[in-house]
């Protein structure tokens, strides 16, 4: 196959990201400079969100058996890039300004980190061939678990990582062996020709055990009920940013990969294999709201409370008709915007970095009375995340109930009415914990010029567009309904 | 363009008490009086000026004397559609007048985060009239479950907190997950008529308009009208739904329960009677049996736990369970006479509901108490606020010459010849009235006095709060003619979807 200038336009944001990897590994090999390695990064995810713009313009394209770069890989490439770049904000606040203040350790090496598993993350969206996906998936996941370890000197930072480590192995063992029954099958590793060899008749067993270990694996890593055991204390242990990266970018790029699959092959959809995705979905419903209610640390909140997100996103999955596609992207891009704006009020209140981070519910307590804007940014996404008119999460409800009752879910929309009621507890508890009569309790606390800071602002765009889009979503919208596959 | 600015009044006066607390905490208090003021004076100078003859119907469009449009999502064919006929101008004045008395009573009571209380308070207000204006289904059910936050801060920020270790947080929570949970359902029900209009004409849209024109299997459409039910019987509260509403009003600041018993209960009937019943006349004919049972046992159970309670607000509070099961009869009965009776008791039980709550909040000021226990011979202790207490529970039994009695009396007129057990039933519901009524001014204010210590008496704007409230309830008993005609034109069209229906319903049988 010819590689023409189509192709290189084509993959630009995957180079773009890819150069600034090298180039801030060599910057870092040259001098450490947390301000250079951060603006070099800065530099390069902004360079690589422009270049989508170039790439749409040749969508849809398939470069090299593995990749299809179209419209809806593109719009997901955005998704990624964007928090990746919000991430990285947020772990320049994290880690301290100048050097002896903040974390003590080397703090270059994060930012390389982060961008190589962007750089896993734009493979896997676009991927349309198993092996793209698992080379996607790795390149993901492996630097992911340096980050959650990040903060070695921390206990529960090791533990953390080493538990994401075992268990993102394990899943990625069942997706493998998942990968081999389907290719034994079909002779084909790529999603259309899978879909074509097992079309027509009745899936074997061999597909459809293939497909469901497929699943296992992809659910570890969008933490579905049952494998979900690590979110709580993965999101607990990792430092706030990277928690924040592992719940949007991450979770992202998997549910879109996992999306590709479902509607280039079809087979995937059939037999027992929707009963199996339905009791997940109604499982992670259930469980990730029950589990979430009684938190009183707001980072395994938000694991929790992601793990039912993932559920109510699952009712579109598995409708996959008409509005699903559109209604995903919806779902995820307002779900990647509150989920932003929570971990960002959490790490800004642990900036900078002290040894541990600010995420026990009770250091909120009369938040709104010290520091009102960032409050006003926390409750909007509290708001959002239970999806109250007003807010974008609202919208992304309102297109997954409009997918669950056009595909006739019944249970499935039951599931989610009683989660939503599970949900509003918690989330209202959060709410009203911030308002409450202030204790003298000063533990931690954001600093007084975080709004000056690029985090800061990064937080007040978030919390605008989350505000924006629940008044006015229709741009998005119109945008979105262009993104299809292929 | 006079709509919009109905429901943009509150939120930008909202706004602006919010920001200007920072000069002074009297400021936002007459910023909220002098917003609430506007918005009364020009929903009455649209009642006045209107042309009210003009309501939807079956057969043809439904007309409007003002309607308001505007593009929002045209994705999903999304409208910012506003309407005011007759039912929706009488209840826009009865917001704005509650509105201004909110303010007002709780220029004492509210003492700390003013600004951001007033803010608040605005934006139920506002929601609640884009309740009442909205007739594209997106826009409805979003001001329906956006006056929830503010509610539910107005109850766990500045509530009280109740006896028996239950608190203010915790009753806040409870109301907010039912309307939250059961407007979802409604939401989903929203959907499915959007579908099935979709299927048979191929126009995404959620106007109110064309949705009237969607054609239904039977079994379909009464699934549907349930998931619309369980919402309003939620806010209405019918009973096996009801048991936030006591807690909620026990909780809340007074402001918070007069909004509450005022207008948030009413933007139920209003959706029952503008949404339910002509998008679904067959399947709610078909219910209507049901739903007029369960407002017969909602009067009986209502008055009885009202009876049961010693907090004096829970009792006002389980009297409005009673005093709805008329309005859900009426709204059932499929007769014009109780439909105009259903309007003029859900006007004159916002008043006498208003009124009663913002007299024990003056209580509550002076005592620091709602137990009835603790209270008793009051009479003999401050002038004004037991008589008044005592004409207003009057009212609340329905005697005649207050607006309760002609509410009540149309109800049960107009309900009788098409169901006599459930009126005959009903009409005891009138005597249970009575009963807890007066046991709640003989516990509070007659008996052995628990001190002799004399009473602050009421200041000139708390007298003038509830004396205005006693007069406008005097004239609408004694002159509630303006009143019928201008609801007169919307209940008639409701009634002709209805009373199709139920004939159809008599053929079939």
């Amino acid at each position: 196959m010819d590689f023409t200038t189509q192709h290189l336009l084509a993959l630009l944001p995957l180079l773009i990201t890819s150069l600034t990897i090298v180039a801030v590994m060599l910057g870092i090999a040259w001098k450490r400079n947390h301000a250079m390695t951060f603006g070099l990064s800065v530099i390069g995810l902004n360079l690589a969100l422009l270049s989508v713009f170039a790439a749409t313009s040749v969508a849809p394209l398939q470069v090299t058996p593995l990749l299809m770069v179209d419209k809806f890989a593109c719009f997901y490439m955005v998704l990624v890039l964007a928090s990746t770049l919000a991430c990285v904000t947020l772990i320049h606040a994290y880690l301290g300004g100048e050097s002896g203040k903040g974390y003590p350790g080397n703090r270059e090496e994060l930012y390389l980190l982060i961008l190589l598993s962007a750089a896993g993350g734009l493979v896997l969206v676009s991927a349309q061939h198993l092996a793209g996906l698992f080379i996607g998936l790795e390149l993901l996941s492996v630097p992911s678990y340096g980050m959650i370890a990040y903060a070695f000197f921390n206990k529960r930072s090791l533990e953390a990582g080493i538990k994401y480590m075992v268990l993102s192995a394990a899943g990625s063992a069942f997706l493998l062996f998942g990968m081999a029954l389907l290719y034994a099958e079909s002779g084909s590793m790529s999603f259309a020709g899978i879909g074509q060899a097992v079309a027509g008749g009745a899936p074997s067993l061999l597909v459809e055990v293939g497909f469901g270990m497929m699943l296992v694996g992809l659910a570890f890593k969008l933490s579905l009920v049952p494998f979900h055991l690590w979110t709580a204390d993965v999101y607990e242990g990792a430092p706030a940013p990277v928690a924040a990266f592992l719940a949007t970018a991450s979770k992202v790029a998997v549910f879109a990969v996992l999306l590709r699959l479902y509607e280039v092959s079809p087979a995937a959809s059939g037999g027992w294999l929707t009963e199996l995705l339905t009791v997940l979905a109604i499982a992670s419903i259930l469980f990730g709201n029950l589990l979430a209610l009684l938190q009183n640390n707001i980072k395994r909140l938000l694991g929790y409370s992601s793990i039912a997100h993932f559920g109510y996103l699952l009712i579109a999955l598995i409708a996959s008709n008409g509005l699903a596609i559109e209604a995903v992207a919806v779902y995820l891009a307002m779900y990647v915007l509150t989920t932003l704006g929570a971990f960002g009020v959490i790490t800004l209140m642990s900036t900078p970095y002290k040894g541990r981070d600010a995420d026990a519910l009770y250091e909120y307590r009369g938040l709104f009375w010290r520091r009102p804007y960032l409050t006003a940014v926390l409750t909007v996404m509290m708001l959002s995340l239970a999806g109250i008119p007003l807010t974008a999460g609202f919208i992304g409800k309102f297109y997954i109930i409009g997918v669950g009752v056009e595909s006739q879910q019944w249970w499935l929309l039951g599931a989610l009415v009683l989660g939503s009621a599970i949900g509003v507890f918690y989330y209202l508890r959060v709410m009203v914990t911030l308002f409450l009569v202030e204790p003298n309790l000063h533990r931690h606390d954001a600093p007084f010029d975080w709004g000056q800071r690029a985090g800061g602002v990064m937080l007040m765009v978030v919390a605008f567009l989350a505000f924006f889009l629940g008044v006015y979503p229709q741009p998005l919208l119109v945008l979105l309904a262009k993104f299809s596959i292929g | 363009m006079i709509l919009p600015w109905l429901i943009l009044i509150p939120f930008i006066g909202g706004l602006l008490c919010w920001q200007f607390e920072r000069y002074s905490n009297t400021l936002p208090r007459w910023i909220a009086l002098f917003t609430m003021l506007s918005l009364f004076v020009l929903a009455l100078w649209l009642w006045i000026t209107g042309d009210f003859t003009l309501a939807p119907a079956p057969g043809g469009d439904p007309v409007w004397a003002h309607e308001f449009k505007m593009q929002w999502i045209p994705r999903m064919g999304i409208t910012i559609h506003l309407a005011m006929d007759g039912l929706s101008v009488l209840m826009v004045v009865l917001t704005g007048l509650l509105g201004v008395l909110s303010v007002l009573c709780s220029w004492n009571e509210i003492q700390n985060r003013v600004g951001f209380f007033h803010l608040n308070l605005m934006w139920i207000l506002g929601g609640v009239v884009g309740v009442f204006l909205a007739v594209d289904l997106f826009l409805f059910f979003f001001f329906w479950e956006m006056m929830l936050v503010p509610m539910y801060f107005l109850i766990a920020l500045w509530g009280h907190s109740g006896s028996e270790g239950k608190t203010r947080i915790n009753a806040a929570t409870k109301f907010f997950i039912y309307t939250q949970a059961s407007g979802l359902v409604m939401l989903i029900a929203i959907l499915s008529l959007v579908f099935i209009h979709f299927q048979q004409t191929g126009d995404w849209t959620f106007n109110y308009a064309d949705l009237l024109r969607t054609q239904f299997a039977p079994h379909t459409e009464y699934l549907l009208m349930l998931g619309f039910f369980v919402a309003f019987a939620v806010k209405f509260p019918v009973v096996p739904f009801h048991s936030w509403l006591p807690d909620a009003h026990a909780q809340a600041p007074t402001a918070g329960s007069v909004d509450l018993a005022g207008i948030l209960l009413k933007t139920a009937a209003y959706g029952l009677i503008r949404f339910s019943l002509p998008l679904f006349p067959n399947a709610s004919a078909e219910f209507a049996p049901i739903a007029m049972y369960l407002g017969v046992f909602a009067i009986i159970y209502g008055a009885l736990l009202s009876f049961a309670q010693t907090d004096i607000k829970r009792l006002i509070a389980y009297s409005s369970v009673s005093h709805m099961g008329f309005v859900l009869i009426a709204i059932y009965s499929g007769s014009e006479i109780a439909m105009q009776g259903a309007v003029v008791q859900m006007m004159a039980h916002g008043l006498s509901a208003a009124a009663l709550f913002i007299l024990c909040g003056q209580l509550y000021e002076r005592l620091g108490t709602r137990d009835m226990r603790q209270m008793g011979g009051i009479w003999g202790r401050m002038p004004w606020l037991p008589a008044i207490s005592l004409f207003f529970a009057a009212a609340a039994l329905g005697m005649p010459g207050t607006g309760n009695f002609v509410g009540e009396f149309l109800i049960l007129i107009g309900s009788f010849p098409g169901a006599p057990w459930v009126t005959s039933i009903a009409a005891t519901g009138l005597v249970f009235g009575s009963v807890y009524s007066l046991i709640m001014i003989h516990r509070a204010y007659f008996g052995p006095s628990k001190s002799d210590e004399p009473l602050l008496g009421l200041k000139a704007r708390e007298l003038t709060m509830v004396l205005g409230l006693a007069g406008l309830l005097v004239l609408l008993g004694v002159y509630p003619q303006p009143v019928l005609d201008t609801s007169a034109a919307s209940t008639h069209g409701v009634v002709q979807w209805m009373s199709s229906a139920f004939n159809q319903l008599d053929q079939a049988r």
